[in-house]
């Protein structure tokens, strides 16, 4: 009995031993906002090239925890790390793939796009300051349109979220009021008494379906997925903008991405005609000096792939592809860092 | 007669075993050091489930003592929740904790107390089974879909068929309207609660069921002999036997309420902020846990081991106290 009970352990473990030998999967942990479009691109890649891609999407923190941990080989972060703090811990940072958050409401007899609102009356919205649809700033930005005699409720994100800071950014920017008294941050302090919280992108969408006169704000891609009602956002041209991927692209090609060590910029609401005022980058963290060269060389491989065939899989999914003149610069400005 | 020949074959036996032999002391040191061994064994399973208690409440306080460090013992009453500035109170988690878990149980022990009573005591023979299975099913039904159930079936006619009555019926009353102000959205402290009503009640029925078909029937059928009616019964006979067991099973549903995250989370409202009313949104321990371990660094991530800390004290205090409430009763009964 002992001995073919020992036999069975050692032949379990042997084929451990080889299982992990063939497997020479990359991986990598963090935000959970790009995971879609990193789980196709990986599909993908795998099916090409024969390597996995093991990404979990735990969140932007503790993306920036594991790598800092060194479990993985990236990290993946939506808000991006700062200069400082990149070169104490011997790191890179590159945008991947660009998004945009946007405000969604459930108001009866209204077509998405159908109502407009500019960046400082949407942040006295989320203050809980305009309290009903039809306040008078509300209709003064809508003409013509008969807004109702309705509570509104505003539903946030529970959870720390990439999303959230994205969000509270923009408010920041555009209201000096917001930056003062709630700030930017992966989880804020919601000022306005009717909020409540969603977990997830899911969620938050799944109350605004749920609750009459809510106002939001959800990753594009749960927009129309979805098919929620969006608000239309004045951008810093002055311009009423609709969000989709050329708005976002536009704001993405405003942007001068090495004026901020670890191309950390904020793309809130960048300038443009067209530029949609909250668009974001997220970005991926490596080490410039790996403990596991061979793996962080993988990396590469898979983000330099997926730069160049993974456009249409991005437009499928309503994320928007980098530029080819910034892919260009990544490799050659940041990827020549990493030692191979 | 098989005693008769097991008898008259002892003294011959006994003859053979007066002096031990040299394998059969062999035979008997070895299982003395079996019994040795075992008892070891089983001991120090049984150490090791201490030892992780312990381990568990140790690495939770030494994470969680940068918070404790900062805001001393104030941290368990502070009304405070501001990320961003670090500012951090368990006050608001505790209060939503505590009062979503008690909204639950006086909801549900009445209820959970009703069913058992008809299972063991008035229910049809045939139609028992089938119940008493469907209670234990409710039992293992994980709690995410209890969530999912709260969020988009229970919340949104809560929202329309009782929030906004009670609240035009009630909203304005004098002493107990606050009760019933705010935003009438279908989240809350009170549909946490009566969701979490939904999940515990199938446990406590369960234990409930469980220890009342332990009474012996004859003092059962003592009773009615008497003349006594099924309500005497349970009041006099039943329950004064079950009471420990009863309290367990109570302890069990709110020892689950108390660290309930998912169904919670789905409909609690995740607002940071003070409930002021029954129906206003407020945050659990578990579901602030639940939602902002990803995100958190740092600081904010010793506040939220600094909360399941709480969470451990609190749930440790509530069965130490209902230990301490049977053992009360028990002497005073003399038993």
């Amino acid at each position: 009995m002992k001995r073919t009970f020992l036999k069975t352990v050692a032949a379990a473990l042997a084929t451990m031993a080889v299982g992990s030998a063939f497997a020479a999967d990359i991986t990598g942990a963090g935000a959970t906002f790009p995971f879609p479009m990193y789980a196709k691109w990986a599909e993908a890649y795998k099916k090409e090239t024969g390597t996995g891609l093991n990404y979990q999407s735990i969140g932007s923190s503790g993306g920036i925890r594991q790598i800092r941990a060194k479990t993985v080989a990236f990290g993946a972060s939506d808000a991006p790390v700062s200069g400082a703090d990149l070169d104490k811990d011997g790191m890179v940072q590159f945008p991947a793939i660009i998004g945009g958050t946007v405000p969604v409401i459930n108001l009866d007899g209204f077509k998405p796009g159908e109502l407009r609102v500019t960046g400082p009356v949407l942040a006295e919205v989320f203050m809980g300051k305009i309290a009903k649809w039809n306040d008078p700033k509300l209709a003064a930005l809508n003409p013509g349109k008969t807004l109702p005699d309705q509570n509104i409720t505003v539903v946030h994100r529970a959870d720390g979220s990439g999303t959230t800071f994205n969000w509270t950014d923009y408010l920041s920017a555009v209201s000096k009021e917001w930056a003062d008294t709630v700030g930017k941050g992966a989880a804020v302090k919601w000022p306005a008494a009717s909020s409540v919280g969603g977990k997830g992108n899911e969620g938050v969408a799944a109350n605004v379906t749920r609750v009459k006169g809510a106002v939001g704000y959800v990753e594009y891609a749960y927009v129309k997925k979805n098919n929620m009602t969006f608000l239309q956002l004045q951008n810093a041209g002055g311009k009423y903008v609709s969000p989709d991927d050329t708005t976002f692209a536009a704001a993405a090609a405003s942007a001068d991405w090495f004026s901020v060590p670890g191309m950390g910029i904020s793309m809130v609401n960048a300038k443009g005609a067209n530029s949609w005022p909250v668009s974001t980058a997220s970005f991926i963290l490596m080490y410039k000096d790996p403990a596991d060269k061979a793996q962080s060389a993988e990396v590469l491989k898979f983000f330099d792939w997926a730069f160049k065939n993974g456009k249409g899989m991005a437009a499928d999914l309503d994320y928007v592809p980098l530029p080819d003149s910034l892919t260009a610069e990544i490799r050659s400005k940041v990827w020549s860092q990493i030692k191979k | 007669m098989s005693v008769g020949t097991t008898m008259s074959s002892q003294p011959v036996s006994v003859k053979t075993t007066d002096v031990p032999t040299k394998s059969m002391v062999s035979i008997a040191r070895r299982q003395r050091l079996q019994d040795i061994f075992f008892h070891r064994l089983t001991q120090s399973l049984s150490l090791l489930v201490l030892a992780a208690l312990l381990g568990i409440i140790v690495s939770l306080f030494i994470y969680a003592w940068p918070a404790f460090h900062k805001f001393g013992i104030q941290f368990i009453w502070r009304v405070e929740w501001d990320i961003v500035n670090e500012e951090f109170g368990a006050a608001i988690a505790i209060v939503g904790t505590i009062a979503s878990a008690g909204i639950a149980l006086l909801i549900a022990v009445p209820l959970a107390f009703g069913v058992a009573l008809f299972l063991t005591e008035t229910c049809p023979t045939w139609l028992r089974r089938p119940l008493g299975t469907a209670v234990e099913l409710l039992a293992a039904v994980p709690s995410i879909i209890y969530g999912m159930f709260g969020l988009f079936v229970f919340a949104p006619l809560f929202a329309d068929y009782f929030q906004m009555p009670v609240q035009k019926l009630l909203g304005s009353m004098p002493l107990v309207g606050f009760l019933f102000g705010g935003s009438t959205n279908g989240f809350g402290i009170l549909a946490a609660g009566i969701v979490l009503a939904f999940m515990v009640l199938p446990f406590v029925a369960a234990v409930m069921r469980d220890v009342f078909e332990i009474v012996p029937p004859i003092l059962r059928e003592s009773a009615y002999g008497l003349g006594c009616t099924t309500w005497e019964v349970v009041r006099r006979v039943v329950l004064p036997y079950t009471q420990k067991g009863v309290i367990g099973g109570v302890m069990l549903g709110l020892g689950r309420a108390l660290g309930e995250t998912m169904a919670v989370t789905f409909v609690i409202g995740n607002a940071n902020r003070m409930p002021t009313s029954l129906f206003s949104p407020g945050t659990s321990i578990a579901s602030t846990l639940a939602n902002e371990f990803g995100e958190a660094a740092d600081f904010h991530l010793s506040t939220l081991f600094a909360l399941g800390f709480l969470l451990f004290v609190i749930t440790f205090v509530v069965l130490a106290v209902a230990k301490i409430m049977l053992q009360r009763a028990e002497k005073a009964k003399g038993f």
